[in-house]
């Protein structure tokens, strides 16, 4: 089934997986050095006032992405 | 890849025909199976009861960066700590200018008592010690308020919550989101400001900071401003809102200060910093208990430090070329008022006059010598002087023509003018390029000539 | 903050003692109290403020303990030693080619798995590993329970727990470098093992390269980056190799970092 839904489309307070990380180059690296893999859980927390960038919660931190680098990590809800 | 004639490099290939063509999916995998392993251990290792973030750090954070309160919870924190820092810091400098100038009269007496020739008493005690006093006096206490309470939110972990809340704004001004911090360190002090732009990782939008950090205004530039404000602008309306009318005009000045730093570098982002907005990971610490005793004693004595050094470094040779100029005759006139006769015609086109053009250029290796110098251009002494009251200011003012024209002029030029000396040798030192470093000076002096031309000829007209 | 100029194996010279002169590099992710253990073995008053990526002067200190004199690197905090920044790159360089006699690697214990990754990385580079589980005191306020003795199963070299801001644990700490030195605590560092296609490729290459490798480096270490494509390491070596890879590299690479 192919994943359509990305980081960027889910509401806050939902909790997904990541299924693929269409971001590449030394961006995907750091992605993946903070933990944000495939198979792994991810909350959506909160927005910026201003509505960009969101707060995620990432294997016991949170970390910020903007939107648009969000809409290139597709997730499961499960 | 460099040189093959190394044994190491030259097996190299031999190997790489051997390596999979397919690199990002190895990278992936050996993360994924580094975290593999980290994950399982962590399984074994970690016990954890409660869910990872609630409770009270989640509440806070919904206050801090909520659409209603974050912007406003922002604002009110930056003035109430400007406030703290202007309000707090006026009976320490009285208490040490008071100091630092009974100990001057002890110095001349000194010199008087070894019969050393006028010209060097002059030269040393009312031209270099003077200017070092003043900048002491007018710095100290101001930075040691400013900068611990600066770092006491640094150290809450409060911060990246505003980089947080900004990081938008700045983007579609071609700049990073921690911008917002390096120009609130700026209130504190310009070089500080600069220093701190390296908390900007992209050289790009680092450079961007760097070069709009004196669009803040720096405690240097505050006493300038806000005695100015207070004798023209409250002047304009009955006593009782002449301190509110005063300080929402240095308020405006700041704002003014903020939309010039977003203005400018919008501008440098499209002509000569052009480039793609870099990759935007931002953590938000859980909130700790900050350390106030280090954070007190630490920033106390930094800045004590710093304060003194560029007193002694920059502000005294300021202090003794000032002097110098104002006590070397050319036939009956003084070189400082031939030269600034000379930038007269320049200074009335921008609404102000020769003497505050000088006072300006004299006052470049530090802002709080500027009103010294002018008050001395004014008056004609031989040396830098203060007024004891604010009544005696405004009337020195008017006695040489000024009007609230000029005064806002000048307080827009304060603020749209060449970054100071420690700042551009800063500049310097962290960009290590003197291309940039000039850019840096020429950029603002261009905007203030231009800006305080149109506000001069502007109002010219309107008056007609 | 001064940088010291001197690289450390000429400043030993000049130590009578130069045999009691143990470098110790400081590594960890950003935000983890990093410079706080730093301050608090060193005295040296460095800003610690919260707020990642702060620490962006490296700065070295000393310390005594038990008759032994360290040195402790403070290298800047990093995600990972993957080299795509130059902050990961100095880190990286130190640990690997200016061979400190211990690594202690500061871990938040209130996000641990995140940390492990670090430490893993560093383990493939050094098995002169000393694990720092700090922020003990936000664990315990948030209800986490860290089983230090379990991680140090685990991952087969020793670990300490701390708070350091409090300075729990950092007595136990010196201890545990003093037993590391003396030899008198074994290391048997966790191996990591990736994908079997993967590990295949890995032995390969490693097989190739080793014969071109000094010998105290870590083959396999190298032989993954190879796999990576990055080359980095090779040119690293061959640049230096006629020399004993001096602090002087870092300090370099250090001073680029300031700029």
């Amino acid at each position: 089934m192919p994943h359509t839904l990305s980081l960027a489309d889910i509401p806050i307070g939902v909790s997904v997986r990541i299924a693929k990380i269409l971001t590449s180059g030394s961006n995907r690296r750091r992605l993946l050095d903070l933990g944000l893999l495939p198979g792994a859980r991810i909350d959506i927390i909160r927005r910026s006032p201003s509505g960009n960038p969101t707060a995620y919660l990432i294997k016991g931190t949170i970390i910020a992405l903007r939107n648009e680098d969000a809409a290139q990590i597709l997730v499961d809800i499960d | 890849m460099s040189a093959i004639n190394n044994p190491e490099l030259s097996v190299l290939r031999e190997i790489e025909p051997l390596l999979p063509a397919n690199t990002a999916n190895i990278k992936d995998r050996i993360v994924s199976g580094i975290y593999q392993q980290a994950e399982s251990i962590s399984a074994q290792v970690v016990r954890s009861e409660n869910s990872q973030y609630t409770g009270l750090e989640a509440r806070l954070d919904n206050i801090l960066t909520s659409r209603w309160l974050g912007f406003p919870i922002m604002l009110l924190l930056l003035t109430l700590i400007l406030w703290i820092t202007i309000t707090g810091a006026n009976y320490p400098s009285q208490l040490l200018a008071t100091g630092l100038f009974w100990l001057e009269e002890q110095l001349t007496a000194l010199f008087l008592a070894v019969n050393a020739p006028v010209w060097l008493s002059g030269l040393l005690i009312q031209g270099m010690y003077r200017s070092l006093a003043w900048v002491v006096s007018v710095m100290l206490p101001p930075m040691a308020i400013f900068f611990p309470l600066f770092t006491l939110l640094e150290d809450l972990g409060y911060l990246p919550r505003v980089a947080f809340n900004m990081d938008k704004l700045f983007r579609r001004a071609g700049a990073h989101g921690k911008q917002c911090l390096t120009m609130c360190m700026g209130f504190g002090c310009n070089a500080a400001g600069v220093t701190s732009c390296r908390i900007i990782d992209s050289p790009r939008e680092r450079l961007i900071a760097i070069l709009t950090n004196t669009f803040s205004i720096c405690n240097g530039r505050f006493p300038t401003l806000i005695a100015l404000a207070t004798i023209f602008m409250g002047a304009l309306v009955s006593q009782a809102y002449s301190s509110i009318l005063a300080t929402l005009a240095v308020v405006a000045i700041i704002m003014t200060g903020i939309a010039t730093t977003l203005l400018v570098s919008s501008l440098l982002s499209r002509t000569l910093l052009r480039g793609m907005s870099s990759f935007f990971v931002l953590e938000l610490p859980p909130f700790r208990r900050p350390q106030l005793g280090q954070i007190l004693i630490r920033s106390l004595l930094d800045r004590t430090l710093f304060v003194l050094w560029r007193a002694v470094v920059i502000a005294a040779p300021a202090g003794a070329l000032t002097w110098i100029l104002a006590n070397s005759f050319i036939g009956e006139t003084s070189v400082f008022a031939l030269i600034a006769g000379w930038l007269n015609p320049l200074g009335q086109l921008m609404g102000m006059d020769g003497i505050i053009l000088i006072a300006f250029l004299l006052g470049l290796p530090a802002n709080e010598i500027v009103l010294p110098i002018l008050i001395m251009g004014y008056i004609s002494a031989g040396s830098m002087l203060e007024l004891d009251s604010l009544n005696a200011l405004r009337i020195l003012l008017l006695d040489h023509g000024w009007t609230w024209i000029t005064a806002l002029c000048v307080m827009l030029f304060s603020l749209l003018h060449f970054p100071c000396g420690t700042t551009l040798y800063t500049i310097f030192k962290e960009t290590r390029s003197a291309r940039w470093t000039l850019l840096s000076a020429l950029l603002p002096l261009l905007l203030g000539i231009v800006v305080t031309l149109i506000i001069n000829q502007g109002s010219q007209i309107i008056m007609r | 903050m001064a940088i010291n100029t001197t690289p450390l194996s000429e400043s030993s010279k000049n130590n009578p003692d130069k045999q009691n002169n143990f470098v110790i590099a400081l590594a960890g992710n950003p935000n983890v109290g990093k410079s706080t253990v730093f301050n608090r073995l060193t005295g040296l008053k460095q800003h610690t403020g919260n707020w990642p990526g702060k620490t962006v002067i490296k700065a070295e200190g000393t310390f005594s303990h038990r008759n032994r004199h360290y040195t402790l690197v403070d290298l800047p905090g990093t995600y990972s030693l993957h080299a795509s920044s130059s902050d990961e790159e100095v880190a990286r360089d130190f640990i690997c080619f200016s061979r400190p006699d211990i690594t202690l690697v500061v871990c938040d214990a209130t996000c641990l798995e995140r940390n492990l990754n670090l430490v893993l990385q560093i383990l493939e580079i050094t098995d002169r590993v000393l694990v720092c589980v700090n922020l003990l005191d936000e664990a315990e306020r948030k209800g986490i329970q860290v089983d230090i003795a379990m991680l140090a199963r685990q991952l087969g070299i020793p670990a300490v727990g701390t708070a350091a801001r409090s300075g729990r644990g950092l007595e136990s700490l010196k201890n545990v470098l003093d037993d590391m030195l003396a030899g008198k605590i074994a290391s048997r560092p966790r191996q990591l093992v990736y994908d079997p296609e993967l590990e295949a490729s890995i032995n390969e290459i490693e097989k190739r390269l080793a014969p071109y490798l000094p010998a105290w480096i870590n083959s396999r270490w190298v032989a993954l980056r190879v796999l990576e494509r990055d080359f980095s390491i090779l040119e690293h070596i061959s640049n230096h190799k006629n020399n004993d890879y001096p602090r002087q590299v870092l300090k370099e690479e250090v001073a680029l970092c300031l700029r």
